[in-house]
């Protein structure tokens, strides 16, 4: 049978995968505390979600781990206190993607920036696990929100690190094609540490073994129950139906707190 | 389906009818007026012009076509290098700023005599007018467009750990490029102006040169002649640098 590539690297990073763990975060946002003192842990190895109304500080909290938020203090570890620098891949709800580079191009783009020689084979083969193998020379342009997205995902599975933020990945997709991405991402990024930052109760119930509500301000994280089962869990998973009225009952109560 | 294949003729034959209009309306105008012909001569006069001194007007055309082209080739160097480390640099931009702004800032018309005077009657003077003036267009939306890359962008490379170096040359630059052929465009419609004017204050040769010596013996007919020729060159040239931005950047047609 065809070994994939990429069932090798998740063999590698799944033993290897540190925690994620935020200490003291604290962000002023037009001089009210955004959050102020605020601690985080991120399992190792796992998909958390991270749940809140709008405004409330997701986005910023993910930046601050991804190093990418300069005006968010806080110290940044990996739950052992090593730094996490080199150990972060990021993808955001806009793919991303370099108009003027095709598809390989794109997804191989990290070697391109570190000055490494490009990995064309990985690159392909990553495609490939994505369902878009005879289009790696085409233009990003050319492509679907979906496809799109499918490509930003191959690019974030080539920078093979262990722990993935990702923001709203899925938000700009249509509600099918929304869940094809969640299955397929579910499947990929096995044995990572991830942080799902979502508004989508439903995309956290499905793909997330850990779940975080970020609410009022400055902002508190609540922790509600773990659903049960293995991820990706299907829709109409009654341990999916039964935790979206809770999360949603909850979502209620911080936006009407916030 | 009539209509598609009426299109492309029409825009090819829209501008050849206004042409011929005005040259219509420009004929009428003088037999009408009776204006005399060294004040304004008819188009069929410019029209024996051109025919009878096509090799002058031809050679002329080559100097000025040259120092137009060795003034943007210039030109668009020195931008695109100053814009390249305005942005790579941040601190030189508090320092080289005031000095491009100033530059811009000087009529390069009040330089031109002395620019002749340093660099003589040939080639020299008219590239530097031609340089100077599309240095500041080209730099500016060079700059600009280096300084607007997409926010998600940086992110992205910064996350995958590129320096400084090669996220400027690997996405800053290839994104910036919609905004110089912008610059570009500028400076092709400009760089004319730069070449003619630097001919005015003291030439050899070339189409401004022809000008002025036809100015000084009252020959209208052979300035308008070389101003045609003029006009034609810029177009060309023009359309050439408009074709090749579109082709080298085929992306930016998607933002409109």
């Amino acid at each position: 049978m065809y070994d994939s590539p990429l069932d090798s690297q998740t063999r590698a990073t799944a033993g290897t995968a540190p925690a994620v763990a935020v200490e003291a975060a604290r962000l002023r946002y037009d001089g009210l505390p955004l959050f102020d003192d605020l601690h985080l842990q991120l399992p190792p190895g796992e998909i958390t979600a991270l749940l809140g109304p709008s405004g409330v500080g997701k986005s910023s909290l993910l930046r601050l781990i991804a190093d990418l938020e300069a005006a968010a203090e806080g110290r940044v570890h990996d739950g052992s206190g090593g730094v996490l620098t080199g150990r972060v891949a990021y993808m955001a709800q806009q793919d991303l993607l370099l108009p003027w580079l095709d598809l390989a191009e794109n997804v191989f783009l990290g070697d391109r920036l570190r000055g490494a020689r490009p990995d064309h084979a990985r690159a392909e083969a990553l495609l490939a696990e994505v369902g878009l193998a005879d289009r790696r020379r085409d233009r990003p342009a050319a492509l679907s929100g979906g496809m799109r997205q499918r490509v930003a995902l191959a690019r974030t599975l080539f920078e093979n690190r262990p722990v993935v933020l990702m923001d709203e990945p899925f938000g700009a997709l249509d509600a099918i094609t929304r869940l094809d991405l969640q299955s397929l991402a579910a499947e990929k990024l096995a044995g990572r540490t991830v942080l799902l930052v979502t508004h989508d109760p439903l995309e956290a119930l499905r793909i997330a073994q850990n779940l975080l509500v970020m609410a009022g301000r400055p902002a508190r994280l609540e922790r509600p129950d773990r659903p049960e089962g293995t991820t990706p869990r299907a829709a109409s998973d009654p341990a999916v139906l039964h935790g979206q009225a809770d999360l949603l009952a909850r979502l209620g109560r911080a936006r009407a707190a916030g | 389906m009539i209509l598609q294949r009426m299109i492309l003729p029409m825009t090819l034959l829209r501008p050849l009818l206004i042409f011929l209009a005005v040259l219509i309306v420009w004929h009428l105008g003088v037999v009408v007026s009776g204006v005399p012909h060294f004040l304004l001569p008819g188009p069929l006069r410019v029209g024996t012009v051109l025919l009878d001194r096509w090799q002058e007007l031809l050679a002329n055309a080559w100097v000025t076509g040259l120092e137009i082209v060795l003034g943007l080739l210039l030109g668009t160097l020195l931008g695109c290098l100053s814009a390249l480390s305005l942005a790579l640099l941040p601190p030189l931009r508090r320092w080289l700023l005031p000095l491009l702004v100033v530059s811009q800032a000087i009529p390069v018309f009040a330089l031109a005599p002395l620019l002749v005077l340093w660099f003589g009657y040939g080639l020299g003077p008219k590239i530097a007018m031609a340089t100077l003036i599309i240095y500041f267009p080209v730099t500016a939306a060079f700059y600009d467009g280096l300084r607007r890359t997409e926010p998600g962008w940086l992110d992205l490379a910064k996350t995958m750990g590129g320096s400084r170096l090669s996220i400027l040359l690997r996405v800053r630059l290839p994104a910036a490029l919609p905004a110089l052929t912008s610059g570009l465009r500028v400076a092709a419609a400009t760089a004319p102006i730069g070449a003619v004017v630097g001919e005015w204050v003291g030439a050899g040769a070339g189409l401004g040169r022809m000008m002025l010596d036809a100015n000084g013996r009252m020959q209208t007919d052979v300035m308008f002649a070389a101003l045609f020729v003029l006009a034609v060159l810029a177009l060309a040239l023009y359309a050439l640098i408009d074709h090749g931005c579109r082709a080298a950047v085929p992306w930016a047609q998607e933002r409109n």
